[in-house]
């Protein structure tokens, strides 16, 4: 008579290879002799170089789950779940952990910080954003977020030597804390007013109220959940910690945050919204919405000002999540999948542009002024064209990438209606558009007063040319994104 | 005889949490401060949480304290470890000296 059955982890099994692998990764960097720094060094690069190995053998994996059955599978008891639209985010994600981490290798060697932990903290916040993608649960929910955001607070502060890093990364930890105390205090008056935890019976609930307004203490946890979540997104008004955060740590750790945790966090956001609390549209439309436009109007604005490049990415990626909660706001398939295009396309410009900026180096040091770019396409035409290409993508001009993710956007919101929104995302999106343009007449119009060094690492290279590929020619076959985004978007609504 | 309900704990819990919010927006002597403020928010929940399972006769909520108990003794280590790094760096832990950017 066995005592218990054997359960089914194979829904989780990409989750399970990356913590071994990570976990594998980790003793052999500690147990390993790296008597000087050069060898320690090369250590740490061949860390990097597995760990990205771990990553496609990670989307490998997913893809094999994934594609095992086409309704969603459940494992730990129903506390995680596996469906077409965790599958898509999840390659997602991991698509743009493993760029990130190619073109940082050569910034951390050159300042000296090039040690095994990165590729290894970066690994387990990858599995802490798996698991809030596939998050069932309340419970799950909070410790995918937690195992993410930990090794995030971390990886901000890595460059512990200099008082910028160490800052961006204590910012970070205080401002990161509180908002998961805020979630956590939702996730409390939920579990009191509902007595469950469980996102599928949470849905089967409010499903049967049948419009019913739900009681007090549930719209107060449901607006703390919100808040929380915001946080994680970096939207208005929860987005101080931001533009430091994304100043202050190394250049590839921003990169990293720009792309890999807003990604995860945004498939959050939606699976908790539409999943759970779907039936509760009307609660949470006008919070949305409100955010929505504050990010957006925020983003195109404050950006204007600013003269170093990391903090107008920064501002940037603000702005970018108010579109994509846009398709939020409708909270419909086509929302959610105007939502997964335009986050497919937000990872190849970002990496794309981060790697450009990887690229700013004069005399060994690090540059990141926009000023730096001053002649660029004199001295190195390519890296210009490229970054061009973002500048202009990310300013959504056709027939460029970017200007296909806001058409879906606002397309869905005009479908449903959602006017004000669409026009303050066309507005917003021209005024973003400045600021784009002048990093562009930047760098093709003003005079080199002193060149940036020669050569760009040939990883970098590879990097910007790949993803500028693709937002050059996602219009000739855009059908595997959009078509993907579509079965996934109809996945999440039907279940 | 007073009896002690539910209502009571939650009260408790949000003066708690309520208090842990203000000791990090409106302290501007220490950092430690902000960590023991952190550190109110999440056992504030943990009373909900208990409060609210006693109450609901269900233990899930007990068990979603032991993970909340977990990842807070986690959080605490690794935002003192940020501290010490900091401190290495800048030589004061008082929250007007965190302003190298300004944002």
């Amino acid at each position: 008579m066995p005592l218990a059955e054997v359960p089914n982890l194979v829904p989780a099994l990409p989750e399970i290879f990356l913590a071994c692998a990570a976990m594998v990764l980790l003793m052999f960097g500690v147990f390993q002799k790296s008597p000087n720094a050069a060898e320690e060094a090369n250590t740490a690069r061949n860390i990097g170089l597995v760990a990205v190995t771990m990553l496609v053998l990670a989307v490998l994996l997913v893809a094999m789950v994934g594609g095992t059955g086409e309704a969603s599978l459940y494992a730990f008891g129903g506390l995680f779940v596996v469906d077409p639209f965790a599958s898509f985010f999840k390659v997602l994600v991991l698509i743009g952990s493993g760029l990130t981490l190619v073109v940082s290798g050569d910034y951390l060697k050159r300042q000296g910080i090039a040690r095994f932990e990165y590729p290894v903290l970066v690994l387990f916040a990858v599995i802490g954003m798996m698991m809030m993608i596939s998050a069932n649960d309340l419970i799950s929910l909070y410790l995918g977020l937690e195992i993410q955001s930990l090794s995030l607070y971390i990886i901000a502060a890595f460059q512990r030597e200099t008082l910028r890093s160490t800052e961006a990364g204590l910012k970070y930890f205080v401002l990161g804390s509180v908002a998961s105390g805020m979630l956590l205090y939702g996730s409390s008056m939920v579990y009191g007013f509902t007595g469950t935890t469980s996102f599928s019976v949470l849905a089967e609930m409010f499903a049967g109220q049948g419009g019913h307004t739900p009681s007090v203490g549930l719209i107060f946890g449901l607006v703390f959940i919100v808040a929380g979540l915001a946080f994680k997104v970096s939207a208005v008004p929860f987005h101080m910690w931001t533009p430091d955060v994304y100043e202050g740590a190394p250049t590839p750790v921003t990169a990293f945050f720009a792309v890999a945790p807003k990604i995860a966090g945004l498939a959050l956001f939606i699976r908790v919204l539409t999943g759970p609390f779907g039936d509760l549209v009307a609660q949470w439309q006008q919070i949305v919405v409100l955010l929505s436009i504050a990010s957006m109007v925020l983003g195109a604005f404050a950006a204007i000002a600013q003269n170093d490049i990391k903090r107008l990415m920064a501002y940037s990626s603000i702005g970018h999540v108010g579109y994509a909660l846009i398709g939020l706001a409708v909270g419909d398939a086509a929302g959610v999948r105007g939502v997964m295009v335009y986050m497919s396309i937000y990872l190849f410009m970002n990496v794309g542009a981060f790697a450009c900026i990887l690229a700013m180096r004069r005399g060994d040091e690090m540059v990141t002024q926009i000023s730096d770019l001053a002649g660029l396409s004199k001295t190195h035409p390519l890296l210009a064209l490229g970054l061009a290409v973002f500048m202009f993508s990310m300013a959504g001009i056709p027939p460029l990438a970017g200007f296909f993710g806001k058409l879906w956007i606002f397309l869905a919101a005009i479908d449903a209606q959602l006017y004000t929104l669409a026009i303050i995302g066309v507005l917003s999106s021209v005024v973003a558009a400045f600021y784009y343009l002048r990093i562009v007449k930047v760098m093709y119009f003003d005079d080199v007063e002193e060149s940036l060094d020669q050569p760009v690492g040939r990883e970098i290279s590879l990097v910007v040319l790949g993803t500028g590929l693709i937002i050059l020619l996602f219009f000739v076959y855009p059908a595997p994104v959009i078509n993907g985004a579509q079965a996934a978007a109809a996945a999440l609504f039907a279940g | 005889m007073l009896e002690i309900g539910l209502s009571h704990y939650l009260t408790v819990a949000a003066i708690l949490f309520t208090l842990g919010i203000f000791g990090i927006f409106l302290n501007r002597k220490n950092v430690i401060v902000i960590l023991m403020s952190v550190e109110l928010m999440l056992l504030a929940v943990n009373i909900n949480l208990v409060a609210f399972s006693m109450e609901l006769h269900d233990l899930v909520g007990q068990v979603f304290t032991m993970f909340v108990l977990t990842v807070a003794a986690a959080e605490a280590s690794i935002g003192l470890a940020i501290l010490v790094v900091y401190f290495r760096n800048r030589g004061s832990i008082a929250v007007e000296d965190i302003n190298v950017m300004k944002g």
